[in-house]
């Protein structure tokens, strides 16, 4: 863990010279930790620099650079990250070109947290850490199993543990929507719990997550009742995958199956948010 | 040079104590996120917390006392809104007795806020009727 944290302060101060700053995590008072913009002019501040638990960067960077849009950056991303920043670019959420990726490859222990399959970078071109093999997903697998009945009995109990905290929609890197909706009165009802009706609120976003999702887990992570979302985008995942051969984060120049157009222009010409 | 921080606060909202993040951009609040790692929270927050820095800057917030006067709310410095009360406090106790008076404090205050509210009640205007929202 430390060597790797000192590879990561040393590759940031490499690329410190070519950017205006540097988005990772630091460790502040209490020990808790948070996103921040690191600068070439306080060097001295990387002794703060921490790796873990990740946060929601992606998103952070979204926020920077619609304020400084000519502004060269430099992000530390773990593959989920990078993946996110990709699909970003993809949905004309992010400036690919003034950016800088430092891809920081994930260990076994934190793959294993997140049940990630890919717990590394592509595309990046500093590396700080080995890359290793993905990992099972255990829950994702035994869901997959289950028979219909056992299924619903699943979901019926998770989904009514939800506080409607709208946490998952809100930490998503990939919900970037201005009009979302979840915020909708005539698919989400407001003032009652536990929601009547949850798989609306809880399936819409499944829809949405649809090719999106890049299994960052931030949404689990977040969630007070502990649901297991990422298991409807991952088995998503799958069918997307099958659909369109269409993998998220996977490669740049491949069009996302959402923006299929037949005409050059026409995403742009419906005037939809994005 | 850019500026991005996180502010690390607890959620003003209710007694949880949950702890988050305000997003600061070059100065402006621009978001909040959860506290991970924190022994309370523990990285969640309610749809409230999510929002809490909507209201810091909102147009509809109060920025100073308000006085009803002739039935109308007017804009009044604090000197004049705590003017009034300390006023009418010593009017009602001077008239009725200070058992006339009754305090309720706040859930969403801290603990040194209620401490100082019921020395008040007590010491000051010299009653024990001190309630508190968690107990109705």
């Amino acid at each position: 863990m430390s060597d790797r944290l000192t590879s990561l302060r040393e590759a940031i101060q490499q690329v410190f010279p070519q950017v205006d700053g540097v988005l990772g995590i630091r460790r502040g008072p209490g020990g808790i930790i948070s996103p921040y913009l690191f600068h070439s002019e306080h060097p001295e501040e990387l002794e703060a620099l921490a790796i873990w638990p990740k946060e929601p960067l992606p998103d952070v960077l979204r926020k920077i650079q619609k304020a400084h849009p000519e502004a060269k950056l430099a992000i530390v991303c773990r593959g989920c990250e990078e993946r996110g920043v990709v699909e970003m670019m993809k949905h004309s959420q992010l400036n690919w070109d003034n950016l800088t990726l430092i891809g920081l490859q994930c260990t076994k222990e934190e793959a294993e947290f997140c049940r990630c399959a890919k717990p590394y970078t592509v595309h990046a071109k500093i590396v700080v850490g080995e890359p290793i093999e993905g990992v099972p997903d255990p829950v994702t697998e035994k869901v997959a199993a289950m028979s219909r009945e056992e299924k619903q009995e699943f979901w019926k109990e998770q989904f009514l543990h939800c506080i409607k905290c709208y946490g998952c929609r809100t930490i998503c890197p990939q919900c970037f929507c201005n009009i979302c909706t979840l915020e909708d009165e005539k698919f989400v009802e407001t003032g009652r719990l536990p929601m009547p009706n949850p798989s609306m609120y809880h399936l819409i976003r499944a829809m949405h997550m649809t090719a999106k999702c890049v299994a960052c887990r931030e949404c689990e992570e977040t969630c007070p009742a502990d649901i297991p979302m990422a298991v409807h985008f991952r088995l998503i995942a799958r069918d997307v995958q099958e659909m369109f051969s269409y993998e998220t984060g996977a490669i740049l120049e491949q069009k996302p199956p959402q923006l299929l157009v037949l005409e050059e222009g026409e995403y742009e010409r419906t005037g939809l948010p994005h | 040079m850019i500026e991005y921080k996180s502010v690390l606060t607890t959620c003003p909202y209710c007694g949880t104590g949950c702890t988050l993040h305000l997003q600061v951009l070059d100065g402006t609040l621009v978001g909040t996120l959860p506290a991970k790692e924190h022994p309370i929270s523990q990285g969640g927050l309610c749809i409230k917390g999510w929002n809490v820095h909507a209201f810091v800057n909102h147009k509809d917030r109060l920025r100073t006392p308000m006085i009803r006067k002739n039935g109308k709310l007017e804009e009044a410095t604090w000197e004049e809104a705590l003017g009034l009360v300390a006023e009418k406090l010593g009017e009602f106790k001077a008239k009725s007795g200070p058992d006339s008076i009754a305090l309720l404090t706040s859930a969403k205050c801290t603990n040194e806020e209620n401490y100082l509210l019921q020395k008040f009640g007590r010491a000051v205007i010299g009653t024990n009727n001190v309630d508190h929202c968690a107990r109705l």
